[in-house]
């Protein structure tokens, strides 16, 4: 038995629910563990009755009909009494277990109290994520999209909000999920307990592109994640004069993309899309969809249309030259 | 035969409730040669013929997704700064029936792309085209000059990036983790 | 029983009248006359039978199906492999949401209520199911509101926001056009025409039993199908409401769920699940009632406990109503509430249970003869009780956040919904099937039917138990490679097209069973209960006498002197009413003739639906043509005045 769970468990890739790298999501591992073997034990037993009940010598072929219906014994009526109530009896005790185990591993998981714990507010937009690291100082609050870092082994608190529809948070590695509900803020507690880059995706319908709404949780060690903190805050590096990135940034401040996005640092202050201060320090773009590299790029900025047909970044008529300024541009932005 | 032409009429009224659910996800507006001088301020023009205009309908204005992603843009490329909700302010409202400068589609269009005395930016270069013409249905929509089958409800107002109301009872102060509470060891 | 209620009836209720010795082929002429609805184009539109009604619901229902399984081929083609281009976002968002819609609102609750429709009066022994005219407008808005989001979906106009519609996705700010609008009305003309038929149905097994068929006697089905009209008259106003206030934010910019003007988002979702839980309930409870009949019949015994049997079909019913909240765990309510929604969810699962185990009782000291309807109940066995158990999971809250709106839930409720309402219907369609049409459907072409259904209904959907847990979400037009998804989403596409082959081997089977199959006979399974006393199909007038009953079982209990009720005038529609818990005879009623004026009522209230997506003044306007069509359907005509107060023939 154990071997047949071994072996399914095994067939699951990273993404996924019974693969635990956080608190939260091991303790639900075990729970959906326990739950799995009692159903399956019940539904073996469930089955094996059945077969017995069809497979007694009473069948009739070809001349039921004619037979009239059976005679009821009264003897075995009462005995049949006896066993469906005490099959009750074990189904009604076995329901019982079953609600005190799901109780008990709800309160195991709900809070990890911590002073000073890492905050995170997050924001569904369609159809991506926006992160905001407050801070009491304002100069110190960084925002980033798409990528979550958090340290690891420590408790992380994450505020969702939602700027348009409802979306969920979810990244089954770590913790179940929570919806993002416009005119709601809700608090949940995670903690990633291995470092790594964790899938999220959003698991409420949302739209056209509900489907390329992922990101990533990057857990990492406390010192690597002050590091990333650090350079997240400062501002966008500025290009060389003279070289193909400064070109690019102009065409970025000239163009439409700065109605949408910001680049801190620098004139683009739009609100509507990613914050693209530190945008190649992430591994991704298009919200999960991509990997970050250079033709990726290329294809996302000249008609993102055709990458996620309905996002909400317009088809750019820009010409290669000026493509491949931007791009570049963009790839500098570590 | 009444019937027939009944029947094609009330296909074709079905057939516009095509247009109206289109969901563009443009790709490129047509008129994008359209040059900007084109643009016809006055009825007044020198010599016997009008000059051509290469406008004839704003499709965006067709279609009610259009229409309201063009109220989304309205929002979030901050026209409402200045104009509101239509209502006006520091620039004139757009949902009387004044117009200073016109109130036909390429009018507007103008005045977004090319800007207007005393305040009014220009946006060329700045919007994708199809936007301009989204947000210039979306306008003339706040003066009922949109068919009110693809004129966008109200809207929900939730304003961009704020923090938004804090009623949700996990929420409330007890609740709120990691501020002031004591680290129970588990 | 004696026959008693026999005497009564003649000598006290229905006093003085000339005895007119009558044979039977001369009373049923008489009754073929007074009941006959006419034939012909107009006619068509008048007719109120139950049978006739019952019978275009049943197709209605089963066109949607098909409709709806197509829509869900063309999702599993989209979905087969990663990053398909064959639907558009846009498009596979309108298919998705009218699956979920058609196979809701417009396949399973109306189906249900068809046998009901159907079967019900032809049960308690009645001539006609009570309001017949009622009867005839549900189904005539049911088919208008189906044939208008069709035609909608076929104008590029399909909804796109999920068979949920929740706002603000499906508000006035983020679904332009007037794609919601048409789901929304879609929800009132069906949840009227339940609304309509519940009454019926709730009506006709109160008070048109046979004689002697007390509470303790009415048939399985009847119960289900009394604690489905039940549910239904609790449930369907919840969601109607609902789609009306989403409506009203759409087209007359009320601000019900729009938080920034203190409307609430999750206030939808709370009404509703309120409907939507029972929903599930509405759809499975009658489900439960035919494989009650069809067990008892081919295991040739009476089911082993019938009243805990009846009582747990009540507690579903109830306890439906109190687990509304366990489809919204991941919305981050009270750890309180959430505790009761746990507790409430794993209750349900008892009366399930007490079910399962009374018909394995049955089926363990019964006789059992293997025939196809018995083959589709086994089917269910399997099906239902694994996503029964997969529905305990969801329970726990833990659990259920992470696998809610995954795969998971998908396979979860496909199982308990194909599990535990298809399989039974289809069941219940080979069982029937012989009483509707007079032919039996072919044996063979069952097996086929069965296998490939039932090994196809595994492969697509067990492996998405598997996606689930593997982390893909529900409602998804496509997804990465890398997600490592493509294969079990292969598997599930094979899978269902093993199940179009079955659907295919099924109509196939009906198509050559209803022109050639072998003629059935009155009672071809002999069961016990009494649609099977009357002909196969069943003459217009159900039953040439009235029968009365004395067991549970009434036609394996019945002698050669069973008594029958005479005395109702078979010159006019009279039927006999019964009294609730006994029924003992009560008092006569004459029922309505055909008229064409439901459907002109059905027709002005399609256009005041309509018309009220595209301007609010359409609900005034409208109301007068629909408020004049009422008012000459209610309208006394001299004729049917005069034949009701003429002396009358009676037998």
């Amino acid at each position: 038995m154990i071997r047949l769970f071994a072996f399914w468990a095994g067939t699951f890739n990273d993404h996924s629910v019974t693969e635990a790298m956080g608190r939260q999501a091991a303790v639900i591992a075990h729970e959906w563990w326990f739950f799995f073997a009692v159903c399956t034990t019940v539904f073996i037993i469930t089955m094996l009755f059945l077969a017995r009940a069809l497979m007694k010598r009473r069948t009739v072929e070809d001349v039921p009909l004619a037979t009239g219906p059976a005679v009821l014994d009264p003897r075995r009526e009462r005995t049949l009494t006896i066993a469906v109530s005490s099959a009750m009896g074990v189904t009604v005790v076995t329901l019982f277990v079953l609600l005190f185990v799901s109780i008990s591993t709800g309160a195991s998981i709900r809070h990890f109290n911590s002073k000073n714990a890492v905050t995170i507010q997050v924001m569904g937009h369609q159809w991506w994520w926006h992160v905001i690291y407050q801070n009491t100082a304002a100069s110190e609050t960084l925002q980033t999209a798409n990528e979550i870092h958090i340290p690891v082994g420590k408790p992380v608190v994450i505020l969702t909000s939602s700027n348009d529809v409802i979306h969920s948070f979810w990244v089954p590695n770590i913790t179940g999920k929570r919806d993002l509900i416009p005119g709601y803020s809700t608090a949940l507690w995670i903690q990633a307990d291995k470092p790594g880059r964790f899938r999220g995706q959003c698991a409420e319908f949302c739209g056209h592109q509900h489907a390329h709404m992922a990101f990533y949780i990057v857990a990492q060690e406390q010192n690597d994640f002050d590091a990333w903190e650090r350079a997240q805050i400062n501002p966008a590096v500025t290009p060389a004069p003279g070289s193909l990135q400064e070109k690019g940034m102009q065409k970025f401040m000239a163009g439409p993309c700065v109605m949408c996005h910001t680049i801190r640092g620098t004139d683009a202050g739009g609100a509507v899309g990613p914050d693209l201060t530190h945008v190649a320090s992430r591994s991704t773009i298009a919200a999960g969809t991509l990997d970050f590299n250079h033709e990726n790029l290329l294809k996302w900025v000249r008609n993102s249309q055709d990458i996620k047909p309905g996002n909400k970044m317009p088809a750019m008529q820009i010409t290669d030259d000026d493509l491949n300024a931007i791009v570049a541009y963009l790839e500098s932005l570590k | 035969m009444k019937s027939i032409s009944v029947a094609a009429l009330l296909l074709l009224s079905l057939l516009a409730g095509c247009a109206r659910e289109k969901r563009s996800y443009q790709d490129q507006s047509p008129y994008v040669e359209q040059a900007p001088d084109k643009v016809v301020q006055s009825d007044l023009h020198p010599g016997m013929m009008p000059p051509p205009s290469s406008y004839e309908k704003n499709v965006y204005a067709e279609s009610a997704y259009d229409v309201a992603e063009g109220q989304k843009l309205f929002e979030q490329y901050h026209c409402s700064g200045c104009h509101f909700h239509g209502g006006g302010g520091i620039g004139p409202p757009l949902m009387d029936s004044d117009w200073i400068y016109g109130s036909d589609p390429q009018n507007i269009r103008a005045t977004i792309l090319e800007g207007r005395p005393n305040g009014m930016p220009s946006f060329r270069g700045k919007i994708a085209d199809h936007q301009v013409w989204e947000i210039v249905a979306y306008v003339r929509s706040l003066s009922g000059l949109l068919p009110k089958d693809v004129s966008p409800g109200r809207s929900d107002q939730i304003s961009l990036g704020t923090t938004p109301q804090q009623t949700h009872p996990q929420y409330e102060k007890k609740e709120q983790p990691g501020l002031n509470r004591e680290e129970k060891p588990k | 029983m004696s026959s008693q209620p026999q005497r009564e009836m003649n000598s006290e209720s229905l006093e003085p009248r000339p005895r007119t010795p009558m044979s039977d082929a001369e009373a049923r002429n008489w009754l073929q006359r007074t009941w006959d609805d006419g034939k012909g184009f107009t006619s068509w539109f008048q007719q109120v039978h139950h049978t006739v009604i019952g019978r275009r619901y049943i197709i209605t229902a089963f066109c949607f199906f098909l409709l709806g399984g197509l829509l869900a081929a063309l999702m599993r083609i989209q979905l087969s492999h990663p990053e398909n281009h064959f639907l558009s976002p846009d498009f596979y968002n309108q298919v998705f949401t009218m699956h979920g819609s058609t196979m809701m609102f417009l396949f399973a609750v109306p189906v249900m209520e068809a046998f009901g429709i159907y079967m019900i009066p032809l049960m308690m022994g009645t001539r006609n199911i009570a309001f017949p005219r009622l009867n005839a407008y549900s189904w005539y808005l049911y088919v208008c509101g189906g044939i208008m989001l069709y035609v909608a979906f076929v104008l590029n106009t399909g909804p796109d926001v999920g068979w949920f519609a929740y706002p603000p996705l499906s508000g006035p700010d983020f679904s332009p056009g007037k794609r919601a609008d048409f789901w929304a009305q879609m929800i009132t003309f069906t949840e009227v025409a339940a609304l309509a038929v519940a009454v019926e149905i709730i009506t006709t097994i109160f008070k048109l039993r046979a004689v002697g068929m007390s509470l303790n006697r009415i048939p399985l089905f009847g119960w289900a199908m009394l604690i489905h009209s039940f549910m239904v008259i609790f449930a369907m106003p919840a969601v109607a409401l609902d789609s009306s206030m989403l409506l009203m934010d759409r087209l007359i910019s009320t601000h019900f769920f729009n938080p920034a003007e203190g409307g609430d988002a999750l206030l939808y979702q709370h009404v509703f699940w309120f409907f939507g839980h029972p929903e599930v309930y509405i759809i499975f409870v009658p489900a439960m009632g035919i494989v009650s009949e069809i067990i008892a019949t081919f295991s040739r015994r009476p089911v082993f406990g019938y009243p805990a049997l009846v009582l747990a079909l009540v507690a579903n019913g109830f306890v439906g109503f109190g687990l509304w909240v366990h489809h919204m765990f991941a919305t981050g309510l009270p750890m309180m509430g959430y505790s009761f929604f746990t507790a409430a969810s794993l209750m349900i699962a008892i009366p399930s249970a007490v079910q399962i185990f009374c018909w394995i009782a049955t089926l363990w000291t019964g006789r059992i003869n293997w025939k196809t309807p018995l083959i589709f109940v086994i089917g269910f066995f399997a099906i239902f009780v694994l996503g029964g158990l997969t529905g305990v999971m969801l329970a726990s809250v833990p659990l259920d956040t992470q696998v809610h709106d995954t795969y998971f839930v998908v396979a979860h409720f496909h199982y308990v919904l194909i599990g535990g309402a298809l399989f039974p219907l289809f069941g219940g369609i080979y069982y029937w099937f012989p009483k509707i049409t007079g032919r039996m459907l072919s044996e063979k072409l069952g097996l086929w039917h069965f296998w490939l259904f039932f090994i196809g209904f595994n492969l697509t959907f067990f492996p998405m138990h598997i996606l689930g847990l593997k982390g893909m979400p529900r409602r998804v037009y496509t997804y990465l490679p890398q997600n490592g998804w493509g294969t079990m989403n292969f598997i599930a596409t094979v899978g269902a097209l093993f199940m179009t082959a079955g659907v295919l081997f099924w109509l196939y089977n009906i198509w050559t069973s209803y022109r050639r199959g072998p003629l059935a006979g009155d009672n071809p399974w002999g069961a016990s209960s009494l649609e099977w006393a009357t002909n196969s199909p069943p003459p217009i007038y159900n039953f040439d006498e009235l029968p009365t009953v004395n067991s549970r079982t009434p036609l394996w209990t019945a002698t050669a002197e069973n008594p029958v009720i005479r005395g109702l005038r078979i010159d006019d529609r009279e039927v006999l009413i019964t009294r609730v818990l006994d029924a003992e005879p009560d008092h006569i009623n004459s029922f309505p003739k055909p008229s064409p004026w439901p459907f002109w009522s059905a027709m002005a209230t399609t256009a005041l639906f309509v018309g009220s997506i595209f301007n609010g003044y359409a609900l005034y306007i409208g109301a007068i043509p629909l408020a004049f069509t009422l008012t000459m359907w209610f309208w006394p005509k001299k004729h049917e005045i005069a034949l009701e107060e003429a002396e009358g023939v009676r037998r």
